[in-house]
C-alpha cells in the first residue's frame, strides 16, 4: 500500500516497522496480477491487492497461540448469527399474539426450522463464550496497551452492542422470560433522575411492555448485528494498522519473527473454528435447551412474574453487580460502569510490559479477577438473599478495586521479569497457562449454564427421580408404541381440561412421531369438531377435523377454563415438557451437559402425576387443592388425574399409574419437541463429520507449519492440544 | 504459500486435497437446510390439501371463483351456446390448439374448471369480457374464449387446468 514514513516522528505503522536483519524495511510482497483483466480491475479498484495484503501476505507474529484464533472464531460466529437470524426473520412474526406461536411454527413446520432456531439461540451463547475468552486473552497478554488502545476500545464497543443485541433478541420469542427481561431491563432507565420515567415510557411506546415494544425490539435486533459488523471492520482495520500483539508481548522486529497470514494463520484459525464447532454442535444437537430457561417456553403473561428471574448466563456477572448495590440509581450506575470501565483499561494499567508472562504479580491478580467474574456469574444465578448478597458485594467491590486500584498501582510497584530480546527467543511456559485457562473457562462456561435455581421455598422440594427414556442420549428415539399410548391417555383423560393448541393431527403420522398411518390420522382428526366459517350465509359452523387442523381446545377461552376448574387455569400442554424443570444443583448440572440429561421436564411430569399423597400433619393446603410432593409449593389445583386401570391398553402394556405417567410424559415430550429424532440423527452425522474435518485440518496445519517449526529455529509452536475448551 | 518443499510431496498433496474436499462437502451440505427452509413448510403443504366444491348452487351462465393453494379457480357453468362457441372454432385458428373436449370431463361438458391466472404474467382475468365471451385480462389485454383458451394477446398458453375429479354429478374435488 502506501510507502513507509521513515522521517515521521511517530513510529511507522505495522508492518513497516518490521526490519530485515540487514536493517532494510520489510515489505510484504506486493500483489501483481498477471492477467490483463485483473490488471484492468486493479487500476480502477485495487480490491484484489487490498485483500491480498490484508489476508494473504499480511505478516503475523509467528508465536501466536490458539487463544488468538478466537478473533476468527468470533467473525465466523457473527456471520453464523446473521445468516441464521435473517432466515428466522423469514418465518417469525413480531406481534404479541403471534410471536410465541410463530417460533413454535419455526420449530415444528418449517424445513430445518428447529436447526435454524437452535443454531441461533445456542449461537448467541457460543458467541459470548468466544468473546469472553477473547477479552480475557486481551487482558492476560496486555493487548490493550499502546499502540492498541483504539483497537481495544472498538472491541469494548462491539461487546456493548453485543450485549444490547443479545438482550433484544431474547425478548423476541415472547415467552415469560422474554417479557420479564424486557420489563426489568427497560426499568433500569427509570433510575435516571427526573427524566427516567418518560424515557422508559418512550422505550416501551406505551404504558407497559407490549406490542409497540416488541416491534421496535425486533427492528433493532435486526439492525444492531450490522452495526457490530461495521465496528468489526473498524476493529480489524485498527488491528491491521498496529499489528497483532503476541504471547510475548514484544514487537516483532525481524522478518523471521513473523509468518504470512495465509496459509499459516488461516489454517490455524480454520482448525480452531472446526474444534469450536464441535462444542457448538454438541449444544445445538444434543442439549439445545440446556443454556435456556424452561420458563421461556411459557407464553408471556403480563399478570404473573416467574418465581425467579435470571438473565442468560452471559449477563449473570453484571446482574450480580446490579443486585449487590442496595440503591436503585447506584446499582444501575455500577452495572453500566462495570462495562464502561473496560474502555479505560489502557490507561488504568500503568505497566509498560504487556504480557502477563513477564508480570508475576499481575498474573496472580489476573486470575483472581477471572475467579471474581466467575463468582459474580454464579451469584447472579442465585436468589438475592442472605450470604449471596454479601458475597456479591465483596466481589463487586473487588471487580472495581481491580481496575481502579490494583492495575494503576501494580505498574508502579511490580518488578517485571526480563523480556526476551525477540519473539523467536520467547515462548516458554505458555502451555501451562493455556491449559489452566482452558480448564477454568470451560468450567466457567458450564457454571453459568445453571438452570434457574429455585427460590428458598422451592428448595424444600424433593427432586424428581430420573427415569429411563427411549429418547435419551445421542441415539435416543421416540418409541411409537409409547407415544400412541400417551395419545390415548391425552384423549381419554387430559383433554377434558388441557389444550394441545400447537399440535396438528397430521404430525401424528409424521416420521419420528407416534407413527400412525394416513388413514388412522384422518380417522383421529375426524373425531374432533373444528369450528370453521363463515359459510355463505355468514355463519360459523362445525365440521369434522382434517389432518391439517390442530387439536381443538376444550374451552373457548381462559375465563371459561378457569370457571370450569375452580379458578385454576389448566396449562396448554403443547410445550409443557420443555416448560418445566427442576433445580439440579451443583455439581449435577455440570455432568448433565456431558451426559446429555435433557429430560428434566418429563421426569418432573412423571413425578407430579405419581406425587399425590395425603396432606402431612402441620401442612395446610387451600381448599379445592391437593397435596403433591413434587409440585412447587405442594398445593396443586388438579385432582389426581390418573390411577391404575383408568385407561385400557390394547398392546399389552401394564395398565398402571407408573406406566401411564411415563407414557403421557413421553407423548408430551414428543408434542413439545417433534423433531427430536431428526435432530439427534443429524447431530450424530454432523459430529462425526466435524471430528473427521478437525483431524484432517490438524494434520494439514501441522504440515503447513512444518517448515516454520524447523529444528534450527528455537520456536516451539503453540500446543494444538490446548484448544480443547 | 512460499517454498514448502517436503520430502513426500504426494502424501502432502493428498492431505491437502482430502482436507479441502471434506471441507467443501461440509460447506455444500450447509446449503441444504439454508435452501430447504424456503420451500413450503409442513403447515403450508397440509393447507394445500384437496378441497371439495358443491356445484349445485351455480346457475347456468354463472362463473364462480374458489381458492385452492392460494390460487383462484374459475368454475364456469356454461350455457349450450357457450359450449357450441367453444367447439365450433377451427383448431388451426388457435394460438395454443386444444379441443374443448380435452378441457372438460366427459359427460360434464357444461362444467369448465380452470386456474384463473393469466398465463402471461399472472394477473386475474375478468369473466364474461372480451371479444370471445370468455375472459379478458386487464393487465396486458389477453383474451380467452369460453373454453379458457387464449385467442388474442400476449399470453402464450390457454388457462391451465387444475387437477380435479367429479365426486358426484354436483360435486368436484380439486387437488
Amino acid at each position: 500500500m502506501s510507502g513507509p514514513s521513515t522521517k515521521s516522528s511517530t513510529p511507522p505503522a505495522w508492518p513497516h516497522s518490521l526490519r530485515r536483519a540487514d536493517g532494510s524495511i520489510c515489505e510484504p510482497p506486493p500483489f501483481e496480477p498477471k492477467s490483463t483483466m485483473l490488471q484492468w480491475l486493479e487500476a480502477r479498484l485495487p480490491i484484489l491487492s487490498f485483500s491480498y495484503s490484508s489476508v494473504v501476505s499480511y505478516p503475523t507474529p509467528r508465536n501466536l497461540n490458539y487463544w488468538w484464533t478466537f478473533g476468527a472464531i468470533l467473525t465466523f460466529m457473527l456471520v453464523a448469527q446473521i445468516v441464521t437470524g435473517v432466515i428466522l426473520v423469514m418465518h417469525y412474526i413480531p406481534q404479541v399474539d403471534l410471536a410465541f406461536n410463530s417460533v413454535e411454527h419455526i420449530m415444528r413446520d418449517v424445513n430445518y426450522g428447529w436447526l435454524m432456531r437452535y443454531l441461533h439461540s445456542n449461537g448467541a451463547s457460543m458467541f459470548f463464550l468466544a468473546v469472553y475468552i477473547h477479552i480475557f486473552r486481551g487482558m492476560y497478554y496486555g493487548s490493550y496497551k499502546a499502540p492498541r488502545e483504539v483497537l481495544w476500545i472498538l472491541g469494548v464497543i462491539i461487546y456493548a452492542v453485543m450485549i444490547a443485541t443479545g438482550f433484544l433478541g431474547y425478548v423476541l420469542p415472547w415467552g415469560q422470560m422474554s417479557y420479564w427481561a424486557a420489563t426489568v431491563i427497560t426499568n433500569l432507565f427509570s433510575a435516571i433522575p427526573v427524566v427516567g420515567d418518560p424515557i422508559v415510557t418512550w422505550l416501551w411506546g406505551g404504558y407497559s411492555v407490549g406490542n409497540p415494544t416488541l416491534g421496535r425490539f425486533f427492528s433493532l435486533h435486526y439492525l444492531l448485528p450490522f452495526v457490530i459488523l461495521g465496528v468489526v471492520v473498524l476493529h480489524i482495520w485498527a488491528l491491521h494498522v498496529v499489528g497483532q500483539n503476541n504471547p510475548a508481548g514484544i514487537d516483532p522486529k525481524e522478518e523471521k519473527d513473523t509468518v504470512a497470514f495465509t496459509p499459516y494463520a488461516t489454517i490455524k484459525d480454520i482448525f480452531g473454528f472446526a474444534v469450536f464447532c464441535i462444542l457448538y454442535a454438541w449444544f445445538v444437537f444434543y442439549i439445545p435447551n440446556y443454556l435456556g430457561h424452561a420458563d421461556n417456553y411459557i407464553p408471556a403473561n403480563p399478570a404473573v412474574t416467574p418465581a425467579h428471574i435470571v438473565p442468560e448466563w452471559y449477563y449473570l456477572p453484571f446482574y450480580a453487580i446490579l443486585r449487590s448495590i442496595p440503591d436503585k440509581l447506584f446499582g444501575v450506575i455500577a452495572l453500566f460502569g462495570s462495562i464502561v470501565i473496560l474502555a479505560f483499561l489502557p490507561w488504568l494499567d500503568t505497566s509498560r510490559v504487556r504480557s502477563a508472562i513477564y508480570r508475576p504479580l499481575y498474573r496472580q491478580f489476573f486470575w483472581i479477577f477471572v475467579i471474581v467474574c466467575i463468582g459474580l456469574g454464579w451469584l447472579g444465578s442465585k436468589p438475592a438473599e442472605g450470604g449471596y448478597v454479601i458475597a456479591s458485594r465483596v466481589l463487586t467491590a473487588w471487580y472495581f478495586f481491580h481496575f481502579i486500584i490494583v492495575l494503576p498501582l501494580l505498574g508502579l510497584f511490580e518488578k517485571p521479569k526480563p523480556l526476551p530480546t525477540s519473539i523467536s527467543q520467547a515462548v516458554l511456559g505458555t502451555k501451562k497457562v493455556v491449559a489452566s485457562l482452558a480448564v477454568l473457562l470451560a468450567g466457567a462456561a458450564l457454571f453459568f449454564g445453571t438452570p434457574a435455581p429455585a427460590s428458598a421455598q422451592e428448595r424444600d422440594q424433593p427432586s424428581p427421580p430420573r427415569n429411563s427414556w427411549s429418547f435419551h442420549g445421542p441415539f435416543g428415539r421416540y418409541d411409537p408404541g409409547q407415544l400412541q399410548r400417551g395419545l390415548k391417555i391425552y384423549r381419554e383423560v387430559c383433554q377434558v381440561c388441557h389444550s394441545l393448541n400447537l399440535v396438528a393431527f397430521r404430525t401424528l403420522g409424521e416420521e419420528g412421531g407416534p407413527d400412525f398411518t394416513e388413514a388412522e390420522v384422518e380417522a383421529i382428526a375426524a373425531q374432533y369438531k373444528i369450528k370453521d366459517g363463515p359459510n355463505d350465509q355468514g355463519e360459523m359452523f362445525e365440521r369434522p377435523g382434517r389432518p391439517a387442523d390442530r387439536f381443538p381446545p376444550p374451552f373457548p377461552n381462559e375465563q371459561a377454563a378457569r370457571f370450569a376448574n375452580n379458578g385454576a387455569l389448566p396449562p396448554d400442554m403443547s410445550v409443557l415438557a420443555k416448560a418445566r424443570q427442576y433445580e439440579r444443583g451443583f455439581p449435577w448440572f455440570v455432568f448433565d451437559a456431558f451426559t446429555q440429561y435433557q429430560e428434566l421436564g418429563v421426569d418432573y411430569i412423571v413425578s407430579v402425576l405419581r406425587g399425590y399423597a395425603p396432606t402431612p400433619a402441620g401442612v395446610t393446603i387451600p381448599s379445592g387443592a391437593q397435596y403433591n410432593i413434587y409440585f412447587p409449593g405442594h398445593a396443586i389445583g388438579m385432582p389426581p388425574p390418573l390411577s391404575d386401570g383408568v385407561v385400557s391398553y390394547t398392546d399389552g402394556a401394564p395398565e398402571t399409574l407408573d406406566q401411564y405417567s411415563k407414557d403421557i410424559a413421553a407423548f408430551l415430550m414428543w408434542a413439545a419437541e417433534p423433531t427430536l429424532d431428526a435432530r439427534k440423527r443429524i447431530g450424530f452425522q454432523v459430529l462425526i463429520y466435524l471430528l473427521v474435518l478437525s483431524g484432517l485440518l490438524y494434520f494439514t496445519k501441522k504440515k503447513i507449519w512444518q517448515n516454520v517449526h524447523a529444528p534450527d529455529e528455537a520456536a516451539p509452536g503453540p500446543d494444538p492440544k490446548s484448544t480443547a475448551s | 504459500m512460499t517454498s514448502t518443499i517436503s520430502a513426500e510431496p504426494t502424501r502432502r498433496d493428498f492431505l491437502y486435497i482430502a482436507t479441502g474436499a471434506v471441507g467443501a462437502v461440509g460447506v455444500g451440505a450447509l446449503f441444504v437446510p439454508l435452501i430447504a427452509q424456503m420451500n413450503p413448510d409442513a403447515s403450508t403443504i397440509a393447507a394445500g390439501a384437496p378441497i371439495e366444491v358443491d356445484l349445485a348452487p351455480i346457475a347456468e351462465g354463472q362463473i364462480i371463483k374458489v381458492f385452492w393453494r392460494g390460487k383462484p379457480i374459475f368454475i364456469s357453468h356454461r350455457t349450450p351456446k357457450e359450449i357450441e362457441e367453444a367447439r365450433s372454432v377451427p383448431l388451426s385458428s388457435l394460438p395454443d390448439p386444444q379441443p374443448d373436449q380435452d378441457r372438460v370431463k366427459a359427460g360434464h361438458d357444461q362444467w369448465l374448471v380452470v386456474i384463473g391466472i393469466c398465463t402471461h404474467l399472472g394477473c386475474i382475468p375478468l369473466a364474461h369480457q372480451g371479444n370471445y365471451d370468455g375472459w379478458f385480462c386487464p393487465c396486458h389485454g389477453s383474451q380467452y374464449d369460453t373454453s379458457g383458451r387464449i385467442r388474442q394477446g400476449p399470453a402464450p398458453a390457454n388457462l391451465y387446468l387444475p387437477p380435479y375429479a367429479f365426486v358426484s354429478d354436483s360435486k368436484i374435488r380439486i387437488g
